[in-house]
């Protein structure tokens, strides 16, 4: 640097000041900035599956609107002169001819389309992950409720957006998914048929389908979605985010680093980090090859035709499925394609979102949690979660049984039998070792506590026993390990009021007592030790 | 007129009338076959047919019977045609190792030459397709776009957008198609080899084949270029959600695992 830049320097405040307090003198920035800029964000590994979303989002939306630019959402038909030799001269649509267009002639078109799919894969497939990172640490505990109904919206509507951005193109495979979809409501008894012909504008597939997806696609979906994830990061502020219990940590605090600078920096790293393993991604491996594919026609299909994965639980569930065809009242009712589409498809997805009420109904606590839940100490919960996860992964199963048996050289028809038992057995099995595996560790925990953790050095005593030392635990893992506060089962009440008369138990009450003990009662939970137990123990009996 | 009627009636009266019929109706085929063949060819023809009959009754014979009529363990194969011979033989399906689902491609054990005496053997004992020559599947100059259409149309349900292959029912399957000769290629829409079924000229002219077989060349050959990057095996959402779970999430979990334990430590001093 020059003397006279740093003289220059010295006399007036470096620019960003500058700006700042030019904004500071307009909009008050700087007090907004001060309250919230010094909030406290807690560091740990899983607390970071959010931004991930996040980020994989934002670069959805920029890579999408490159798109944009060059997509054509028009179904009507056109003879294709562009770059790729083995369509020359085929009849397709202007959607997929643009589409063509893009990954053969714009200049990073291809890539750019990958990143976008790739993104669009990984962003929700982050949302799940997070979601089971929120699920299994007990954070939608009130207060957080609402954030995960937002977050469940999110990923809703994250699925549908992916479907109707894969649906674009109009190539050979998702026209096979709008079709399988056209099914789904086709199957809805009694109004089935008109809701096809109104979404359609007539008769499947119409010409009006692009066009319409599109403005799902690129406005109205990623639109609502944009205000839910502002109002879910203005909550995750507002309510703060959660913690591991640890010393120091109570309900009332937050310990970590603030969010300016530290934070801050460290997010905008993550960033690029998240950009970068996506970028990486889209430009070595290839993804939604439409050319390969081909244009879509109703009369042709190909096998292995699977939607992207987000969806490919309801391709399990219709490929398992019985074919079954009733005739009710002179109508046909389509039950092998309603009954996994119309009826178990949402249910999948409303257990997500009804949980926390329920578990906050068996537990009757009203009060606020900020410290999160080791899931080995919520044997039942994350027993449920691993269960539906297990249900989940059965249905992806099926959705792909055709690859199964092909790459595993099995019978695809015993590969459906195995998913239609699995689908109701295996969650049940997942339930069971699940929570015999928290209980396991739980037991560990609580010796770890009463007699220390094993040295691994092996002791000779004078008499001839070999014993392995243990070494006891500092206050601080003391501490970690026994923060979690244990629920009594809930109790149903003497069975006769002060009167003596008998009282009325209703239903209700009776389930939630069940329910209760199943989460909290003797078996289900190993009693965490006592401050005497710890005392009677550590006083000196006993060699360990 | 008489006579004949009188002996209408003889008990070898029927006899005669047969030999007569055969006689007209291999006189009429001798006739219009096209009788082009040269005596020299057809006694080459004839010890091809020898020499494929003794390997034949060495190799085949246990399942297909000794005269090819079929047994319990395979099917007659009188009437298959040189074609279905040297697809079956020359992709390695048969002769079959074990029973199974379906006969799968392995190491072919005979020598072209040998793979011909036996087809030349197993067309004389009934007329089918015969072997295909070059000019008939070679793919130059065929419309690899309208191949492309015909394969979506007639063959993607099974084999796949671009042939990767997929399950059929009960452990069998439609298989992969990636670097097929295009002899065999045009053999199997010939034949219908095990459960696929047959495309003969009459459903699908010989240019049309052609056109197949170029647009397989095209899209599952070595000669493939896949604009995109790795083709994680040709079987789209499947093997990209596998790919986007792995690496995607897997990579941002490590990443993210690392950032975190990279935590500014707070100054002691
Ligand atoms: C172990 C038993 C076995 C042996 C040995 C065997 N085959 Fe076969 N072959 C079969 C069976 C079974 C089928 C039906 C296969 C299928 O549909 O998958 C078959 C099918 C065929 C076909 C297809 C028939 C059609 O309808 O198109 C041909 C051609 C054939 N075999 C030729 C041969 C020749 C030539 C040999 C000797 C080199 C041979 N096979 C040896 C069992 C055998
Ligand atoms: C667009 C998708 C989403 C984005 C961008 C997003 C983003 C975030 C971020 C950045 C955080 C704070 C950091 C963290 O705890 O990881 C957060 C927290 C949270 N998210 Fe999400 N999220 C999304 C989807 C979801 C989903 C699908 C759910 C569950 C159904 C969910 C439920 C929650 C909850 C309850 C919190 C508070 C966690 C706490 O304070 O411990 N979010 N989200």
């Amino acid at each position: 640097m020059s003397s006279t830049t740093r003289n220059a320097s010295r006399r007036q405040a470096p620019a960003g000041e500058r700006v700042a307090d030019w904004a500071d003198g307009r909009l008050g920035v700087y007090s907004l900035a001060k309250s919230n800029m010094r909030k406290i964000f807690p560091d740990h590994w899983s607390f970071m599956l959010g931004e991930v979303c996040l980020y994989s989002f934002i670069i959805i939306i920029l890579t999408g609107v490159y798109l944009t630019l060059f997509f054509h959402p028009s179904m009507n038909e056109v003879v294709y002169h562009g770059s790729y030799v083995p369509l020359q001269g085929q009849l397709m649509s202007e959607a997929f001819n643009s589409t063509l267009h893009i990954s053969f002639d714009v200049r990073g078109g291809l890539l750019i389309r990958q990143i976008h799919h790739w993104a669009a894969l990984i962003f929700i497939g982050g949302m799940l992950v997070h979601m089971m990172r929120v699920f299994f640490t007990g954070a939608f505990r009130k207060p957080r409720e609402v954030n995960w109904i937002f977050g469940f919206l999110l990923l809703v509507l994250g699925m549908f957006t992916g479907f109707t951005g894969y649906s674009l193109p109009d190539d050979l495979l998702s026209g096979t998914g709008v079709r399988f979809m056209e099914g789904a409501i086709l199957s809805t008894p009694i109004v089935g048929t008109y809701m096809s012909f109104f979404l359609f504008g007539g008769e499947f597939p119409g010409g009006d389908f692009v066009a319409r997806f599109y403005t799902v696609h690129i406005l109205l979906l990623p639109g609502i979605m944009m205000g839910l994830l502002v109002g879910h990061l203005i909550l995750v502020f507002y309510h703060k985010h959660t913690q591991f219990a640890g010393p120091g940590r109570t309900e009332k605090n937050v310990v970590g680093m603030p969010l300016l600078p530290v934070y801050m920096a460290k997010a905008g790293g993550f960033f690029f980090l998240v950009f970068g393993v996506i970028a990486i991604i889209a430009a070595i491996a290839s993804i939604n090859p439409i050319w390969a594919i081909g244009p879509y026609r109703p009369d042709q299909v190909s096998t292995g035709a699977q939607p992207d994965w987000y969806m490919g639980f309801s391709e399990g569930l219709i490929r398992v499925m019985p074919g079954w065809e009733i005739n009710f009242l002179g109508h046909t009712l389509v039950l092998g394609v309603a009954i996994p589409l119309i009826v178990v498809f949402p249910l999948v997805l409303v257990v997500i979102a009804v949980y926390p009420f329920l578990e906050a109904w068996v537990t009757g606590d009203r009060r606020e949690h900020h410290i999160l839940d080791r899931p080995r100490n919520a044997p039942t919960r994350t027993g449920l979660g691993v269960a539906w996860l297990t249900w989940y992964f059965v249905m992806l199963v099926g959705g792909g049984n055709d690859l199964w048996a092909t790459h595993f050289h099995l019978s695809i028809n015993s590969i459906t039998w195995f998913v239609r038992i699995a689908f109701f057995v295996a969650p049940v099995l997942a339930f069971l070792v699940t929570k015999r595996i928290c209980l396991g560790l739980q037991r560990r925990d609580r010796d770890k506590v009463l007699h220390g953790r094993e040295s691994g050095i092996i002791k000779r005593l004078p008499h001839g026993e070999f014993i392995e030392v243990h070494e006891p635990l500092d206050a601080d893992q003391l501490h970690t390990l026994t923060a979690h506060e244990q629920y009594e089962p809930a109790q149903l009440g003497p069975a006769v009021d002060e009167n003596g008369v008998e009282r009325q138990v209703s239903r209700g009450e009776k389930l939630r007592t069940k329910l209760s003990k199943g989460y909290y009662g003797e078996g289900n939970q190993i009693p965490k030790p006592t401050v005497e137990e710890y005392k009677e123990i550590t006083s000196g009996h006993g060699h360990h | 007129m008489k006579k004949l009627s009188a002996r209408r009636r003889h008990p070898l009266a029927a006899v005669v009338v047969l030999l007569l019929a055969l006689a007209a109706t291999g006189g009429l085929y001798i006739a219009f076959a096209p009788a082009d063949k040269a005596q020299a060819d057809e006694t080459a023809q004839s010890l091809a047919i020898d020499e494929g009959k003794r390997l034949f009754s060495v190799g085949c014979a246990s399942c297909h019977g000794t005269g090819g009529q079929g047994t319990s363990d395979g099917p007659s194969l009188v009437g298959v045609g040189a074609a279905a011979v040297d697809f079956q033989v020359g992709t390695g399906r048969m002769p079959l190792q074990q029973q199974g689902a379906q006969a799968p491609r392995k190491k072919v054990i005979y020598s072209q030459a040998e793979i011909d005496q036996i087809a030349a053997y197993i067309a004389s004992l009934g007329a089918g397709p015969s072997v295909p020559t070059k000019n008939q599947y070679d793919p130059k100059g065929a419309d690899i776009a309208k191949g492309g259409e015909l394969f979506r149309t007639d063959c993607a349900q099974c084999h796949n957008f671009t042939g990767e292959g997929g399950a059929l029912t009960h452990g069998k399957f439609a298989p992969s198609l990636e670097n097929v000769d295009p002899k065999h290629i045009y053999e199997a829409m010939q034949t219908g080899p095990q459960s696929m079924p047959n495309f003969p000229d009459s459903v699908m002219p010989e240019q049309n084949k052609k056109d197949i077989i170029a647009y397989l060349h095209a899209v599952n050959s070595d000669d493939t270029t896949s604009p995109g990057g790795l083709k994680l095996g040709g079987l789209g959402p499947v093997s990209e959600g596998l790919f986007a779970w792995i690496f995607g999430l897997g990579g941002l979990v490590a990443i993210a695992a690392w950032v975190a334990a990279r935590t500014a430590k707070a100054r002691k001093s």
